[in-house]
């Protein structure tokens, strides 16, 4: 209980990731509240990574959490972008409400 | 001790604000408790001994990417009621997603299989804290061995910044902009007229 191992950082990461998938489905109108979602999944994902660099004693793990933290914030920027160009064309941001191109 | 209860703190918090997130009914508070939850994952990273990667995590996310969050939060105008239709209708089958994913991921680090307590590996093992510190043997790696990935992360963002302008730029009509070609075409002949004008009148 006292002695913290990776498994709770595994776990706090899972709850994290598990968090992220609920809110997709959860907030299926709000675009804003989906990437946000994403954002929650992908810091997830670099707790897992540094956990295991740290009980592994390898540096590498932090490395690609560098890397996974720099697509984070690109994939953020160009969906704000997208979001905001849609918003404009459209005045909504409703996911249902995308649906232009028929695909 | 302590470090144990600061681990469950900052776990606590994180997960509560991560709950906090993805169910407020403000978008604007969504923004702040993903600022929070970004900030006690910050401090579990520095629990780690990953220094760096924790005030990169600051940095980053707190400063960029919530700031743009917030920004375009607030620039939409947006019913954020209307959002919320359908809130419930998607809890049942998100929850049981939710929930089917949390169990396999439980039965994967819980399970038998996984063998968490494994030799350090030789390849780039950390040195010890007191030799040097972790921003040094991360930078010491980044700039050797991973010098092109580390060039194409850089391009990423490069893309990611062009692309992100190119989308939201637009050419607005009615705004009176300098065309400095025009202005050095002008001639003299064409724009200055003299006129002789009588004493006692106007033009």
């Amino acid at each position: 209980m006292f002695e913290i191992g990776i498994g709770h950082y595994l776990s706090v990461a899972a709850i994290l990731f598990t968090l992220g998938i609920f809110g997709i489905f959860l907030n299926r109108k709000n675009v804003i509240v989906i990437l946000m979602s994403v954002e929650l999944m992908l810091l997830a994902v670099n707790i897992n990574l540094i956990a295991f660099s740290s009980f592994q004693e390898n540096l590498v793990g932090q490395v690609f959490a560098v890397f996974v933290l720099t697509v984070a914030a690109a994939e953020a920027a160009i969906g704000l972008a997208i979001l905001v160009v849609y918003f404009r064309n459209r005045g909504s941001i409703a996911v249902e409400d995308i649906n232009m191109m028929k695909g | 001790m302590i470090q144990a209860l600061t681990f469950y703190m900052f776990a606590f918090i994180t997960v509560a604000s991560a709950v906090m997130v993805i169910s407020s009914k403000n978008p604007v508070h969504s923004v702040l408790f993903l600022i929070l939850a970004f900030f006690n994952s910050a401090g579990l990273f520095i629990l780690l001994g990953a220094e760096f990667l924790a005030m990169i995590l600051v940095v980053v996310y707190v400063g960029a990417v919530a700031v743009l969050f917030m920004f375009v939060v607030m620039m939409l105008d947006i019913n954020y009621v209307q959002m919320r239709q359908g809130f419930l209708q998607y809890l049942p089958i998100g929850g049981l997603i939710g929930l089917i994913l949390l169990a396999e991921l439980i039965m994967v680090v819980g399970g038998p299989h996984l063998n968490l307590d494994m030799a350090p590996s030789l390849l780039a093992k950390t040195p010890a804290a007191d030799i040097t510190s972790n921003t040094h043997a991360l930078g010491q790696l980044i700039y050797t061995h991973y010098i092109y990935l580390f060039q194409a992360a850089g391009m990423i963002l490069l893309v990611a910044m062009i692309g992100a302008i190119v989308l939201t730029h637009r050419k607005r009509t009615g705004v009176r902009k300098q065309v400095i070609s025009e202005q050095l075409a002008r001639r003299a002949e064409e724009t200055v007229k003299l006129q002789k004008v009588e004493t006692g009148k106007g033009i």
